[in-house]
């Protein structure tokens, strides 16, 4: 058995997006959420998603998660397994958080002597030892979203789907889970897919960041982030290159007003 | 990475996590006990002062005992050993009754749930059969399986179960669309969504469904046993009945009594303290809605 986060699988292979479209059907109007959209993931990588309201980074998450299905196109995960971080913790509320993330091995089917193990190495993985007996409502948010987390890598994930997952979170708190995902990232094989509105998350974290076009969503631009690991969300490096992706993102914004 | 930044990372996160947990109040077991009692004690002395007011005011003194009286009735009561029998009938016919209700709701409440055609179908019915007074049926179960058992316990699945079925139904309706996504995402399908989502999310609506599936039931029951008497099948139902033949009035208003406070224990110990259970669990419970209303 492998450490937490770490796929047993030798999928090398990269995430393919290939000529994906979603369309929204409601009632008489339908609204394209992603229009032909194409995008590439090598393994192991770090990709920020950033993109205006309406440019269906969520979609495309669910549509790579299977919880929508396609129109068109494509979607090669190289099997991939998924674990899928939301906005909100949405931890179940019923549960410890130790028995959360035990609930994620269960369906996995692992098997009861390893998930007693690993819950261990994936409470100390994101900080949380100590707190498995705690419910949910006696934490804090960041506090939940380390939680969540945990239960995301539980599964074996090899590739974890972020959706704004620090969005809800103070500056301070989100700065510290910063550089907690960089060190779990470094620490396994993890690809990472993450979404977010706020451009200089995107730099302080990705190996790549996406720019993605509004109604219909599609790839508008693509920035490499070229800048030595650990970071800081207020080095002038980062500032930089996110002033310089803003500049792209308004673009994009503003041929709506037009 | 070097040691140096992890454990300042280590550091700050512990800092952060000791200024962000929420504190909770513990208030000492004997003083939440003091104050979950007193109020009670208080509505008790009240009623028993009106009732003491009114005997004094001289009316109807024949059906009217003073609490004095029908409290020490009610202890002589107590003591025979026909009253246990009577009240154990009652209990186990409550007990059997409710029991089946709550797998015949259960199982009408999630195939609702589940079924837009079964919803549209009989969701209306459901709410419809809740709002019909059990004790209309009692005619048709009379005439259907005679002064039976069967006909009492029947009366009792049909004045509870709706309820039941609502409850579950509303829970299942109600459960945040986040969890049955995360869910979806962890590989909970079919029974497993069921066993590891849905029912647990529901519990807190499926609990109070019960709740009141056992206000009808024990309503439902007490109807059936005025009208469904058995021989040999002494009840509380048919105390009542006797007393009342025997223009016993003390002892009819010491049964009464005894009627209440069953359905109030049962409500109270059964389904109150699973709710409180519930709502602590999930962190529900320190008057936040209270607090915010205000």
């Amino acid at each position: 058995m492998t450490a937490p986060g770490v796929r047993s699988a030798t999928a090398t292979r990269p995430l393919v997006i290939e000529n994906v479209s979603k369309t929204y059907h409601d009632g008489r109007s339908s609204v394209p959420a992603l229009d032909r959209m194409n995008l590439k993931v090598s393994d192991r990588e770090f990709v920020c998603l950033v993109g205006a309201s309406g440019c269906g980074k969520t979609t495309l998450l669910n549509l790579i998660a299977g919880i929508y299905h396609l129109d068109h196109g494509a979607i090669d995960t190289a099997d991939r397994r998924i674990g899928v971080v939301f906005q909100e913790p949405a931890l179940f509320p019923w549960l410890t958080v130790a028995r959360n993330i035990d609930l994620a091995m269960r369906l996995r089917g692992i098997p009861p002597e390893t998930r007693a193990r690993r819950l261990d190495e994936l409470l100390r993985l994101v900080h949380l030892e100590g707190f498995g007996g705690h419910r949910p409502h006696e934490l804090s948010g960041g506090m939940q979203q380390r939680a969540a987390l945990a239960r995301a890598l539980a599964q074996e994930a090899d590739l974890l789907l972020m959706d704004e997952p620090f969005g809800s979170l103070d500056a301070m708190t989100r700065d510290r889970l910063h550089d907690e995902l960089e060190r779990i990232w470094l620490a396994t094989d993890l690809t990472i897919l993450f979404v977010t509105h706020n451009v200089r998350e995107a730099v302080r974290l990705g190996d790549r960041v996406v720019v993605l076009s509004s109604r219909p969503g599609r790839v508008a631009a693509e920035f490499a982030v070229d800048i030595e690991r650990p970071r800081r969300i207020d080095s002038a490096p980062v500032a930089r290159l996110a002033a310089e992706i803003t500049d792209r993102l308004r673009q994009e914004v503003r041929r709506h007003g037009r | 990475m070097g040691a140096e930044p992890n454990s300042h990372l280590d550091a700050d996160l512990r800092g952060l996590d000791a200024l962000d947990t929420p504190l909770v109040d513990a208030a000492g077991r004997a003083q939440r006990l003091w104050s979950a009692v007193w109020p009670k004690l208080l509505a008790v002395a009240i009623v028993l002062a009106g009732w003491q007011a009114v005997v004094w005011s001289g009316w109807r003194p024949y059906v009217i005992k003073p609490p004095a009286t029908v409290i020490s009735e009610l202890g002589s009561i107590m003591t025979t050993a026909r009253f246990y029998e009577a009240v154990s009938i009652t209990m186990q016919r409550a007990a059997l009754g409710f029991l089946l209700a709550t797998v015949v709701g259960s199982a009408i409440g999630m195939a609702v749930s589940q079924s837009e055609l079964l919803r549209r179908a009989i969701g209306s019915i459901i709410t419809g059969l809740q709002s019909m007074p059990s004790i209309a049926w009692f005619p048709f179960a009379i005439m259907m399986f005679g002064l039976t058992e069967t006909a009492i316990l029947s009366v009792i699945v049909l004045g509870a179960a709706p309820a039941i079925a609502n409850g579950l139904i509303s829970g299942v309706d109600h459960i945040p669309p986040i969890l049955l996504r995360v869910g979806n995402v962890l590989g909970a399908r079919g029974v497993a969504a069921w066993r590891h989502v849905v029912l647990p999310a529901a519990l807190p609506a499926f609990v109070s469904g019960l709740k009141q599936g056992w206000a009808f039931a024990w309503r439902s029951l007490m109807a059936g046993e005025l009208l469904v008497m058995i021989a040999s099948r002494p009840s509380i139902g048919v105390r009542l009945h006797t007393a009342r033949e025997q223009a016993d009035a003390s002892g009819l208003m010491a049964m009464m009594i005894v009627v209440l406070l069953i359905g109030i224990l049962v409500d109270s110990l059964v389904f109150g303290s699973a709710e409180r259970r519930i709502r602590r669990n999930r962190g529900l419970l320190g008057g936040g809605a209270k607090a915010a209303i205000r």
